[in-house]
C-alpha cells in the first residue's frame, strides 16, 4: 500500500505549508500532464453532450468541481471507518447524494439550466472521474489533500469542456455565452457579408472533432505516448 | 479489524439514514422555490406560443409574471366546448399530464386567452395545451390559434427525454417557427391539423397543413403530429363555437 506509506511519511513532518510544492502539484498535474479527459480519457460522455453552449457547460463544470471536491473530502474524512467490502457502495451513496443536492439546488434557482442539463447532472454520478479519484486518492489520503486532488481533476475536466464549448458555440451558433459574435463581426464588413455557422459543431460529432484536435495539440507539445 | 458483518450493516444503516435525512431536508427547504420555478416555466411556455423566446428571455421573472397577469386570462372547457371553470377548477391548476390517462371525454381542457395590450376585451389568440408521447417519453406544448380559429399563431414544444440533437430539436425556435401561419382546418371545414413531414430541407411554404420535418427524428415528429391532431380534435367543439360566433359577429 504505497498510499498509506506516503501518508505516514507526510504525517511525520510537523507542518507542511498550505500550498507546498507537493500540494500545488496535486492541483496542477491533472490540468495538463494527467488530464482526466485528454490523457485518461474519462468523462467523455458529458464532455460531448453538454458542450454545445458555454452557459450550460459552465454550470456543468461548476457542478462537477463541487461534486468531485466534496465527495473526495467526505470519503477522505470517513476513510478509516469505511468497511472495505462495501466501499464502492458507500462511495456511490455519497456521490449520488451530492449530485442530487446539486440537482435540487439547480431546480430551485436555475430552472432553465436544470431543464437543459437534468440528465447530465444526474450522470455525474457515473462520471468515471469522480469514482476514479475516490478510489485512487481519497481512500488513502488526508481530507485537505483529497480536496486539492479533487479540485485539480475537476478543473482539468472543466477547462477542457469549456474550451470545447467555446469553439462549438462560436462555430456552431456564432456566439459566445449567447453574445452574437458572428453577427457583430459580419456587420463590420457591410450588410451583405454574413459569416456562416457550421451545423456539424452543434451535433456531438463536433465535440469529437474539437476534442480530437485538443488532444492532438496537447500530445504534440507534451510528447505523451500511450503505452 | 472493523470488518465484522455487524459493523458493515450498522455502518450502512447509519450512512443511509444520514444521507436520507440530508436529502429529504433539502427537498423540504427548496420545495416551495422549485414549485415557483416550475410555475414560472409553465407561464413562459404558454407565452412562448404568442411571443418570441428572445423576448421572454429578456424578461426578469417578475416581468414574466406581470406580463402574464396583464395579457393572459384563462378558462376551462369540457370535450363539448362548455365552460366548466370555477373557483376549484382553474386553468393553471389543471394537470394535463395526469388527465392524459383519463378517457378524452372525462378530461378538463384549459384554454388560455391572449389579450391585446391594455384591452381585456380584445382577444389576440387562443392558446391550447398539448400533450402526447414522443419517441422515448412525454412531449407537450402550447398551440396558439389566431382569432379566425384556423391560423396557427405560434407553438411551443417541450419534451422529457427526446434524443439531443434529433428529437429534442422540437424545442428549437427554428423548428417551432415552421408552424406559424399554417392552417388547422381545410377548405371544406374539416379538421386536418398540421403535419410535420418526413425528411428535412423541403419547402412547404405553399402547403397550408404541412411543415418541414426534422432529419433523424421522424418518430418524434409523428408524436407531435398525433398530439396536435388529438388535442385539436378534443378542443374542436370549443374552437368551432368560437369561430361560428365570430362569423355571426362578422355579418
Amino acid at each position: 500500500m504505497s498510499a498509506e506509506t506516503l501518508e505516514k511519511a507526510i504525517a511525520k513532518k510537523p507542518a507542511e505549508a498550505l500550498f507546498s510544492k507537493r500540494r500545488r502539484k496535486l492541483v496542477t498535474d491533472p490540468l495538463i500532464d494527467d488530464n482526466p479527459i485528454t490523457i485518461q480519457v474519462l468523462g467523455i460522455c458529458s464532455a460531448l453532450a453538454v458542450t454545445t453552449q458555454m452557459k450550460p457547460t459552465l454550470v456543468m463544470a461548476i457542478s462537477v468541481i463541487f461534486v468531485v471536491a466534496m465527495s473526495n473530502f467526505v470519503i477522505s474524512v470517513m476513510r478509516n471507518t469505511i468497511p472495505s467490502r462495501v466501499r464502492i457502495i458507500v462511495q456511490l451513496a455519497v456521490v449520488a447524494t451530492l449530485v442530487t443536492l446539486v440537482s435540487e439546488v439547480l431546480k430551485a434557482f436555475a430552472y432553465d439550466m436544470y431543464k437543459e442539463l437534468s440528465v447530465f447532472i444526474g450522470l455525474i454520478i457515473t462520471n468515471c472521474i469522480v469514482m476514479g479519484r475516490l478510489e485512487a486518492f481519497a481512500l488513502g489520503n488526508k481530507p485537505y489533500d483529497s480536496v486539492l486532488d479533487g479540485l485539480g481533476s475537476a478543473l482539468g475536466y472543466s477547462w477542457i469542456i469549456l474550451t470545447v464549448a467555446f469553439f462549438r458555440e462560436l462555430w456552431g451558433s456564432g456566439s459566445v455565452f449567447g453574445l452574437p459574435i458572428f453577427e457583430y463581426v459580419s456587420s463590420l464588413f457591410g450588410p451583405d457579408f454574413k459569416l456562416a455557422t457550421n451545423g456539424l459543431m452543434v451535433s456531438p460529432v463536433g465535440a469529437f472533432i474539437i476534442l480530437g484536435l485538443i488532444i492532438w495539440v496537447q500530445r504534440t507539445k507534451t510528447g505523451y505516448v500511450e503505452h | 479489524m472493523q470488518q465484522s458483518n455487524t459493523y458493515v450493516i450498522v455502518f450502512s444503516a447509519v450512512l443511509t439514514i444520514i444521507l436520507g435525512l440530508l436529502l429529504s431536508g433539502t427537498s423540504q427547504v427548496l420545495g416551495p422555490m422549485q414549485q415557483e420555478a416550475i410555475a414560472l416555466d409553465k407561464k413562459k411556455q404558454i407565452l412562448g406560443a404568442v411571443i418570441s423566446s428572445a423576448e421572454i428571455d429578456a424578461m426578469t421573472p417578475e416581468q414574466v409574471n406581470e406580463f402574464y397577469a396583464n395579457r393572459i386570462s384563462s378558462t376551462v372547457v369540457d370535450i363539448n366546448g362548455k365552460e366548466i371553470a370555477s373557483a376549484e377548477i382553474t386553468a393553471e391548476k389543471v394537470d394535463i399530464a395526469k388527465l392524459y390517462k383519463k378517457p378524452a371525454e372525462e378530461r378538463q381542457y384549459p384554454v388560455f386567452i391572449f389579450h391585446a395590450e391594455g384591452n381585456l376585451d380584445e382577444v389576440e389568440s387562443y392558446i391550447f395545451p398539448l400533450y402526447g408521447a414522443g419517441l422515448w417519453d412525454a412531449i407537450w406544448g402550447y398551440l396558439a390559434l389566431e382569432t379566425d380559429m384556423n391560423t396557427v399563431g405560434g407553438i411551443t414544444l417541450a419534451h422529457a427525454g427526446e434524443t439531443p440533437g434529433l428529437g429534442a430539436r422540437i424545442t428549437e425556435t427554428g423548428v417551432q417557427q415552421r408552424y406559424v401561419g399554417k392552417k388547422v382546418f381545410d377548405d371544406s371545414g374539416d379538421l386536418v391539423a398540421v403535419q410535420m413531414m418526413k425528411g428535412e430541407g423541403k419547402d412547404y411554404t405553399g402547403e397550408e397543413h404541412k411543415v418541414d420535418g426534422m432529419s433523424g427524428a421522424t418518430i418524434t415528429a409523428n408524436g407531435v403530429n398525433n398530439m396536435l391532431k388529438s388535442y385539436l380534435s378534443h378542443y374542436e367543439a370549443f374552437i368551432r363555437s368560437k369561430s361560428s360566433s365570430q362569423a355571426v359577429a362578422g355579418l
